[in-house]
């Protein structure tokens, strides 16, 4: 670890005005960040704790939640209006982790938490793009079953780990983001980049710009929703495949669907080419799977993950037709 | 009479075993003793002491002027270091000093485990003395400095550059340079009776399949580390360690010394598994404390751990049984490729189970070893059978199923009425009740042996069972003090260990039970070189090895007593073999009212305390019976037709260990046993780059082994059949629980699915 100073932000407006100084790092539960911190792949000079910032969780005018960026993960998951009206963001967080690193986490670090990539976290002995752009990616050939098959480039071939992100994703959150030079709102599924040519860059976030709250617009009308991991273990362990699904079904018919993976890409990954697939469609099993494989079709698997394509599809068409069995 | 009801149920006097194992028909005494402490639920000595953080383990001894370690690792499996800068190192805040080979004190290589009575070295390479690199992830530099975080962080300075040379890291290409026998135990690990392959060829049913298992890494909860401090030439080691006078003897080679100035404790270990033995930290730790002139604390991270620490190797197997139309076995066939490095001796000798497992007509057993440029591989959690049962068990399974003969059946039919390779009698085999017993209470009956034929929903439900086997060692060089003070309270002392197992705790129990003693009578001191004995907890050797030097230094307590008495004495003219111990005395056991406590005896000897020290005798039982613990392991799966997620639901251990010692501590091996191969069989796999040797998931994030939600209850139950030629008529149980229970696994799985997962660990890929 390399030495730092640490300070805590009373307000978002010092945090900011801190965090725009040059390698400095928010710090949320650090349950990420510290980790990183040991091995040496990050060394800020500071670090802004923000834990002290808006952790409330508040209905909005028009239906739907807004999260302080500070709010614990398990916190968000046990809310009484997150569990009414979005159980699968309930699912998805506490699929992810332990107890103790919920209990830790905040909604602001989850999203910014980074990739499990093995070669990542091998700063002595293994090349990465991410780490350092130009070395190469030891993952490409090497270990990469947990890795993407989905928008990775030549260059990086990592996933984003986070199981709450895909809930987002698929329950179109909004990201409020505060900056030196001001406030902005963007689409959740926005913020996190592909890798092309520059994997070390991954968010669209700048310099300093920190993450105030995330915003929930209401619940899709007539809706079911779930989230479902698949996974090496029980518990405690990253996702191979994660499948978040809301679905609004009508006489036998799709008249509303969101569809997200997790495990699979880059960043949480919103299956828009499913979605377009399904709406209107005869909510079938075999519906279900052909958009999932035409979400999949261009999928580039690995040496090792070859496998994620069919567990995708099949987890998506079985996910599906539970909720349209829910349904009928 | 209050001493005696705490001992249990008053009334019975417990003689003298003879001093001698395996020879005549004398059982220990002990054994027709049913109402005692022994083999009743005695909570752990140690555990209040545990949860209250009270326990000091290896890295929280204080010294003054401690200092802290923390070292860097190569990044080649083999060459040379080229350049290795240390001056950002040294100049950073709080650093005492960077070792590397250039500044190191000449020292020995560690003896290599196994190969000398007391060695207990992981490997036997010259250990910072030259700029070789040997594999990945071998210490080059070591950083002290005044906190544990500075230490760390200086580590992260040092900047070395390497000089590579062609390295065998890939097992293909190690195979593909040639085999050659594997040995162990001063054999090779190579057998054949009859013509296998010929038998194979004539009989009507065979089958013939090559499985797999991967690399496995340590992970004991506690890491490695030691505290060291030398005084003068004396050096100190509180260390994890489950070989206490093997490292004091060891070390006293490395830093060519004499024996008696090294002296190593070890009175907690968080875990060992056969991993806490002598690697490099405890030497470089010393070393490092010898330069600086200050006491040094070394503790492995857990990345430390992975690449210093070596694990179990991989295993290809084949194997091919062969049998009658009856499913009599005629031959039995298990050979196969194992990985093993230059700096070590051990072949993962996957065949040891399968050559006293069933009876044939010909057997052919050979395990060949390929040679890579790696970290030593070492013992892990029963070598040889935990891996080898995967094979010979999942074979056996597929066989039963070409035949149409159930599992259980199958095992029961081909079990030998001797050992059937070596020609001996079984001291205690029992396993057939173990089975009945077992599938009895498993609900075995309820199987549906047809392969994917019972489903709830998403899940596809199947049972499958394995033999799960271990052999009972007993190795010389057991010995124990026993010092009984007036006031009837009694102190053992032998260099034993205790890692969780219960040790302490069991040993108490017989000590008590022997001496008429109550249980808060009897302290257990252990873990100590300077204490009698060399006793190396592993091989499941220790819980025997303890059992027969108590009784040797009961045998001279009771002698000593007796002439004590002397004829003014109840017990006047008894010789030690016509007492026995009993309420705190000892009592003529043909007469029980002819007593004498300790307290009188000894106080009117005038003696406060007598001290006693014997060694044990050689484990002749050994040379007479085949001698080996069993379990019928039964276990449900369910694997997910849509995803492949297999979850355990139901696992029952249904053991023939000889008499359990303590039913709680013994519940609590046999389960961890099985837990840890339930890691085996779904999860557990060292992700060994094959590019360059390096190990990519060292940590527990990524390496998995069974979360809680991946263990279902877990059902154990024993025969408690005494064997009558070991102390106690006990075996050791530590090791047992992880044998048979992957291939359970992936029989139930099978069963389950009809689809046999050779390969392990049985990932969902596998299954999709
Ligand atoms: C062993 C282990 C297993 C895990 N398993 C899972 C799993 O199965 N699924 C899963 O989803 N996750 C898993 N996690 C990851 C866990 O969810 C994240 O570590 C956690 O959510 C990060 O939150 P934090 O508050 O601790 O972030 P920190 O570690 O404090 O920060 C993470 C990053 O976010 C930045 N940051 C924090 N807050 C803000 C803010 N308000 N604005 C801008 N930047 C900010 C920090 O600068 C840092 O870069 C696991 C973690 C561990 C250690
Ligand atoms: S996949 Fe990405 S993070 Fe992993 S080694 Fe390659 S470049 Fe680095």
């Amino acid at each position: 670890m390399t030495p730092f100073t640490y300070s805590r932000a009373s307000d978002t407006a010092s945090a900011v005005q801190f965090g725009a100084m040059a390698q400095a790092k928010y710090l949320g539960g650090g349950t990420n960040l510290v980790d990183l911190l040991r091995e040496t792949i990050e060394q800020p000079s500071s670090l802004i704790d923000v834990t002290g910032l808006s952790s409330a969780i508040t209905p909005t005018a028009d239906g739907g939640l807004l999260i302080g960026a500070a709010a614990k993960n398990t916190a968000l998951a046990e809310h009484r209006l997150v569990l009414s009206h979005y159980p699968m963001l309930t699912r998805s967080i506490v699929a992810g982790a332990s107890a103790q690193i919920r209990n830790m986490a905040t909604v602001g670090g989850n999203i910014l938490q980074r990739t499990r990539c093995a070669y990542f976290y091998d700063t002595e002995g293994s090349r990465c793009n991410k780490r350092s752009l130009g070395q190469g990616c030891d993952a490409i050939d090497g270990f990469n079953r947990n890795h993407a098959i989905l928008g990775a480039s030549s260059s990086c071939v990592a996933t984003h780990p986070s199981d709450m992100c895909v809930a987002l994703a698929a329950l179109d959150a909004l990201v409020h983001l505060q900056g030196p030079t001001g406030a902005r709102v963007i689409p959740l599924v926005d913020l996190h980049l592909l890798p092309d040519n520059d994997p070390g860059k991954e968010t669209v976030l700048l310099p300093g710009e920190l993450i105030t709250a995330i915003e929930l617009p209401s619940p899709l009308v007539g809706g079911r929703s779930t989230y479902r991991k698949v996974r090496d273990r029980a518990s405690y362990a990253f996702a191979l495949v994660s499948v978040a699904a809301i679905l609004a079904v009508e006489d036998g018919k799709v008249t509303g669907v969101r569809l997200a993976f997790g495990g699979v890409a880059p960043k949480p990954w919103r299956a828009k080419k499913a979605e377009n697939a399904l709406l209107g469609a005869p909510a079938t099993e075999a519906t279900f799977r052909k958009a999932a494989e035409a979400e999949l079709a261009h999928a580039t698997p690995l040496s090792g993950n070859g496998f994620k394509v069919e567990l995708a599809i099949r987890t998506v068409a079985a996910l599906m037709t539970s909720l349209a069995g829910d349904q009928s | 009479m209050s001493a005696v009801s705490n001992a249990g149920h008053p009334g019975t006097a417990v003689g003298l075993a003879a001093n001698q194992w395996g020879q005549g028909d004398n059982p220990d005494p002990l054994i027709r003793h049913k109402h005692g402490l022994v083999g009743t639920s005695v909570s752990r000595i140690d555990g209040p002491l545990k949860v209250q953080g009270k326990a000091t383990f290896a890295a929280e001894f204080v010294k003054e002027g401690l200092t802290y370690a923390a070292l860097a690792f190569s990044t080649i499996a083999k060459g040379r270091i080229e350049t290795l800068d240390t001056s950002a190192a040294e100049a950073a805040p709080g650093v005492v000093l960077v070792m590397t080979y250039k500044n190191a004190p000449r020292m020995k290589p560690m003896p290599l485990f196994m190969t000398a009575e007391k060695a207990a070295g992981g490997d036997n390479l010259p250990i910072m003395q030259d700029d070789r690199v040997h594999w990945n992830g071998q210490p080059i530099a070591l950083v002290l400095a005044e906190t544990q975080e500075q230490a760390d962080f200086a580590s992260s300075l040092v900047h070395a550059t390497f000089k590579a040379e062609p390295s065998v890291t890939n097992f293909k290409e190690a195979k593909r340079r040639g085999t050659k026998t594997g040995e162990f135990g001063g054999g090779p690990l190579k057998l054949e009776i009859g013509d296998a392959e010929a038998a194979l060829t004539q009989v009507p049913v065979s089958i013939d399949a090559q499985y797999s298992t991967p690399r496995h890494s340590h992970n004991a909860i506690e890491p490695h580390a030691a505290t060291v401090a030398w005084d003068g030439d004396a050096l100190l080691v509180h260390d994890a360690s489950q070989a206490v006078v093997h490292t004091a003897w060891s070390l006293s080679s490395v830093f060519g010394i004499d024996e008696s100035q090294v002296h190593v404790t070890s009175p907690y270990v968080g875990g060992g598994f056969g991993s806490k033995t002598l690697w490099q930290h405890q030497v470089l730790g010393a070393a490092a404390s010898k330069l600086a002139g200050r006491p040094v604390r070394i503790t492995l991270s857990r990345e430390g751990v992975y690449r210093m620490v070596g694990g179990r190797s991989q295993t290809e197997q084949r194997v091919a049984l062969g049998a009658d139309k009856d499913g009599r076995l005629k031959a039995i066939i298990h050979t196969g490729v194992v990985a093993m490095s230059h700096q070590n001796a051990l072949p993962e000798p996957f065949i040891l189970a399968t050559r006293g497992a069933y009876a044939a007509d010909a057997f052919k057993l050979h395990v060949e070893v390929a040679q890579m440029d790696m970290l030593a591989n070492t013992f892990m959690r029963a070598p040889g059978e935990a891996v080898g049962t995967f094979g010979l068990e999942c074979a056996l399974d597929e066989l039963a199923d070409k035949l149409g003969i159930d599992p259980v059946e199958i095992r029961i039919l081909n079990e030998p009425d001797k050992h059937p390779t070596e020609g001996k009698p079984f001291s205690s085999r029992n396993i057939v009740e173990a089975w009945r017993t077992g599938a009895q209470r498993f609900g075995w009956a309820k199987r549906n042996a047809k392969p994917g034929s019972v489903r709830q929903g998403e899940w596809l439900i199947g049972m499958g069972c394995a033999t799960g086997t271990y052999p009972y060692y007993r190795m010389p060089g057991g010995a124990a003090r026993i010092t009984l003070r007036k006031d009837g309270h009694a102190r053992v002392e032998i260099a034993a260990h205790e890692m969780g197992m219960g040790t302490a705790t069991a040993h108490s129990q017989v000590t008590a039970d022997r001496l008429g003693l109550p249980l808060d009578q009897v302290t257990f001191g252990y873990g100590d070189s300077k204490m009698p004995g060399a006793v190396l907890a592993g091989g499941s050797q220790q819980s025997a090895s303890i059992g027969a030097a108590i009784v040797a230094a009961q045998h001279a307590l009771f002698a000593q007593l007796l002439i004590l008495a002397g004829n003014a004495s109840p017990l006047a003219g008894l010789r030690p073999e016509e007492v026995g111990g009993f309420n705190g005395g000892l009592v003529a056991l043909a007469d029980l009212a002819r007593s004498e406590s300790y307290a009188s005896i000894m106080g009117r000897a005038g003696r406060d305390e007598i001290v006693v020290q014997e060694d044990a005798p050689p484990p002749m039982e050994l040379q007479n019976w085949s001698m080996h613990s069993y379990g019928a392991m039964f276990c449900e799966a369910r694997v997910n037709a849509v995803t492949g997620e297999t979850r355990i639901s139901r696992f029952l251990g249904s053991f023939d260990c000889g008499r359990i010692l303590n039913a709680k501590t013994a519940a609590s091996q046999f389960r961890g046993g099985i837990i840890m191969g339930l890691g085996l069989a779904l999860m557990e796999e060292t992700q060994f780059d094959e590019r360059n040797g390096r190990i990519m998931n060292p940590s527990l994030a990524e390496y998995h082994v069974p979360a809680h939600m991946d263990v279902p209850e877990i059902d154990v139950i024993w025969n408690d059949i005494p064997d009558p030629h070991t102390p106690m008529g006990a075996h050791g149980i530590g090791e047992i629980g992880i044998t048979g229970t992957a291939a359970a696994v992936a029989n139930a799985v099978f069963n389950a699915t009809g689809k046999r997962v050779r390969d392990l660990p049985l990932t969902l890929d596998k299954l999709m």
